[in-house]
């Protein structure tokens, strides 16, 4: 009799957990608002203006997915998240994907069941130290406190990196890039280490970014990129695509400026089957046909993206690089939309 | 006799169990026992379930896994091809370190607070009030972060202390830097020195194999390694505390029996200190300056930033709350006790620290405990200041690069469990040794 009961109680548990598998774009159109993971505070990738409006590079691709999906850009609510708190707020549910400088591993990807939807930005990881430290290369650097954000692959490399130079280090873990640079400053750690994409946007926000430099070292591969939760193929599918498109409406001349009018209908079929002219590309993702004109009308395409939050007339200052289309010599490269 | 004839056996029947109060309080008893356990057991099982799904079911497998991470302080050799376990264990250790140097250190400030702020000098008095109000009434966590801050911003940097005419200099001869990364102190060294000795090499038997061959012994040997120098200093000193008793027992026996007492001090004092000189000299004892050797200073003992700043917050903020437990300690003794001792012919010094703290000391003890298990809970807070405790290793960098929340997340319970109920059984048996004892 006991045992039954307990039996019975373990079947409905069983049932209980279950049941709560819904799809994450039912979640986000019920809901009115996507939840966005963004950085603290990383200017140029993601940081709240004097008006709190979160502006960036990886916000864009959040409001683009917002555009698309719910065919509001402001219905977004941006997360902030560390390091360390990232993975748990998506896992967790917190959270319907990340676009926070999240590089692409092998053990995130499998082990932690999430899914990179794609590269928004080919980065490695450099060292910063103030000019009158008289370092230049990133050898010298034996001995030296190194500060470092907890919870990243960062701190791996960083490791890896100084034990295969046979040289010693003092690590100083810290949480956020805001800590970090206020203890660089104050020069409790010689060093700052992090993508170099976050090195020029940190010394960007310096008062006197002259005064310090980034060393030539580049010691890993850093592809960031958006990441969903593994197990909603669909809602996979939207945010990849959506970033696919970025990226495709660059390569292909789709611009902010010109989208309405190349959408009444082009003699190029590609544009149109992204622009909803031909074929049917949002039903089959689940949207509606306008999808990417939306996504495209936010912040325009991946390079108008660049070019205003970290290209090189902004403070950071970053060139294209890899981060070129493919037909220009770099990595950026989005499959064919057919 | 015989017309009293024992009441009718009542049958048991199972309405019984709700209407007859002999066995009514064992129904419910039994009844919320089983409730909660199902509640539990509904809980365990959803979250097995849900773990399962979600394709983390959970094992504990990773922490035989190198770490890939390093640790700055380690109490323990420890590189980043150790694995999570030993990182855990450095951390561990780490807690342990600033618990204990917390603890101490809060129950003197907590003493001498306690006892000043009950001064008949009302400045004093004040003063020892206004700490005690400032400190407990605002979060711990601003006290760790605002000393850390204090740290970081205005101690110089270590290449300040570079050059002619430094603009920062070291203290006591040349052996203490105040740095911005912490503080340096001279380590004691051995030219002499015994070496050490590993413990649970089969833990590691790769790395023992010189040593086991008469060689070299590798730091990453065994689990941990003890001094055997430290050991045979401990020991010479235990033997001479031990000898100067037997030396003050004679005396004691003298002076009962003839009423004059020899001196002891002096015996008292060599048989401690001289035995321990000469171990010393015979190791080759030296202290090892700090000095400034590329970008940091090198050699010493280095107190980083995080565990100054978290010690002292948690020492100065516990020891507010073991100030007013002493004061209360204090005045729960009968104010006859002192007015006794005083018409005895002793000063306020004496009687403070002959009749009325041992007395208190039994009313301070009980709630001191459990203000140290606050402490050692508290310590969990290094995390916002990079101390890397066993919240910083097991449940901080380990938790987020392997991604084992759930796992992690209950050993670091069961470490800070196992803490507690050992500190908490240590002081209770203590407490019970010296408690009143009623005949
Ligand atoms: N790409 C690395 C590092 C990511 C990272 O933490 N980046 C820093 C600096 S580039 C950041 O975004 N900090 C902003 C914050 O702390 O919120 C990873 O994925 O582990």
């Amino acid at each position: 009799m006991k045992k039954s009961v307990f039996l019975g109680a373990l079947t409905i548990a069983g049932l209980a957990a279950t049941a709560s598998m819904a799809s994450t774009l039912d979640d986000v159109k019920a809901r009115g608002k996507l939840n966005c993971g963004v950085s603290t505070g990383l200017v140029g990738f993601a940081a709240p203006d004097a008006n709190g409006r979160w502006n960036g590079f990886d916000v864009a691709v959040c409001r683009a997915v917002a555009a698309a999906v719910l065919g509001d850009s402001d219905a977004v609510n941006f997360v902030p998240t560390t390091g360390k708190t990232r993975f748990t707020a998506l896992a967790s549910g917190e959270v319907d994907m990340l676009a926070r400088n999240t590089t692409w591993t092998f053990t995130r990807d499998v082990d932690l069941k999430f899914e990179f939807v794609g590269v928004n930005y080919y980065d490695g990881q450099g060292f910063m130290v103030p000019k009158s430290l008289g370092v230049s290369s990133a050898k010298e650097l034996d001995g030296a406190t190194v500060c470092i954000q907890t919870g990243t692959t960062t701190e791996l490399n960083l490791a890896d990196f100084f034990r295969s130079n046979n040289m010693s280090y003092e690590p100083v873990p810290i949480e956020t890039n805001a800590e970090a640079q206020q203890q660089f400053l104050a020069g409790a750690c010689d060093t700052l280490t992090t993508d170099a994409s976050g090195l020029a946007a940190t010394r960007a926000a310096f008062e006197n970014p002259d005064d310090f430099v980034v060393l030539p070292e580049i010691i890993s591969k850093e592809p960031l990129g958006p990441l969903v939760r593994h197990g909603d193929n669909q809602w996979g599918d939207i945010v990849r695509w959506v970033l696919n498109g970025l990226i495709s409406a660059e390569e292909l001349g789709i611009t902010s400026a010109n989208v309405d009018e190349l959408a009444k209908g082009t003699n190029n079929p590609e544009i149109n089957r992204m622009l909803g002219t031909e074929g049917n590309l949002g039903e089959m993702l689940g949207l509606d046909k306008d999808w990417l004109i939306r996504a495209i009308k936010v912040n325009g395409n991946y390079g108008e993206i660049f070019e205003a939050n970290i290209g090189e007339k902004t403070p950071l200052g970053l060139s294209r690089g890899l981060n070129a289309q493919w037909t220009e010599g770099g990595l950026i490269y989005s499959p064919p939309f057919r | 006799m015989t017309t009293l004839t024992d009441p009718p056996k009542e049958s048991f029947r199972l309405s019984m169990l709700l209407y007859d109060s002999r066995y009514r309080s064992m129904t419910i008893q039994i009844i919320v026992l089983m409730g909660f356990m199902l509640g539990a057991a509904w809980l365990i099982n959803n979250a097995r379930i849900n773990l399962a799904e979600a394709g983390k079911p959970i094992t504990f497998g990773f922490l035989w896994e190198p770490s890939g991470y390093d640790i700055n302080q380690r109490l323990i050799d420890y590189s980043s091809r150790s694995t999570h376990a030993r990182a855990a264990v450095v951390g561990i250790l780490n807690t342990l370190l600033v618990a204990v140097m917390g603890c101490l250190t809060a129950t003197i400030i907590g003493v001498l607070i306690g006892v000043l702020r009950l001064s008949k000098n009302w400045m004093v008095s004040r003063l020892a009030a206004v700490y005690v109000e400032g400190l407990r009434n605002v979060p711990v966590l601003l006290w760790i972060v605002l000393t850390m801050a204090i740290m970081a911003e205005f101690m110089p940097q270590p290449r300040e202390f570079r050059g002619e005419n430094p603009s920062a200099r070291m203290y006591l001869f040349d052996s203490v830097a105040i740095t911005n990364r912490g503080v340096y102190i001279p380590e004691p060294k051995f030219t002499n020195g015994l070496g050490d000795i590993p413990v649970a090499m089969s833990l590691r038997p790769d790395q023992c194999e010189s040593y086991l061959e008469g060689g070299e012994l590798a730091d990453s040997c065994g689990l941990f390694q003890i001094s055997l120098d430290l050991w045979l200093i401990i020991a010479v000193l235990l033997a001479g505390i031990f000898v100067a008793k037997l030396n003050t027992m004679r005396a004691n026996r003298i002076q009962a029996a003839t009423g004059e007492r020899p001196n002891t001090l002096w015996v008292n004092l060599a048989v401690i200190v001289l035995p321990t000189l000469a171990v010393l000299w015979y190791l080759g004892f030296y202290l090892e300056r700090p000095v400034l050797k590329g970008f940091n200073f090198r050699g010493g003992i280095h107190m980083r930033n995080s565990l100054i700043a978290l010690w002292l917050a948690l020492s100065l903020y516990t020891g507010a709350f073991i100030a007013e437990i002493v004061r209360a300690g204090i005045l729960a003794i009968p104010k006859g006790q002192s007015e006794a001792a005083a018409a005895l012919g002793l000063r306020q010094g004496k009687i403070m620290r002959l009749v009325i703290l041992p007395q208190a000391w039994r009313v301070i003890f009980p709630p001191l405990i459990s203000q140290f298990l606050n402490l050692t809970k508290n310590s969990s807070l290094a995390i916002a200041v990079g101390y890397m405790d066993v919240t910083g290793t097991l449940g901080g960098i380990t938790l987020n690069q392997t991604g084992r929340e759930m796992e992690t997340v209950l050993l670091l319970m069961l470490v800070y469990l196992i803490i507690s109920l050992t500190v908490s059984a240590v002081m209770n048996a203590y407490n019970k040794r010296n408690a009143l004892k009623e005949r």
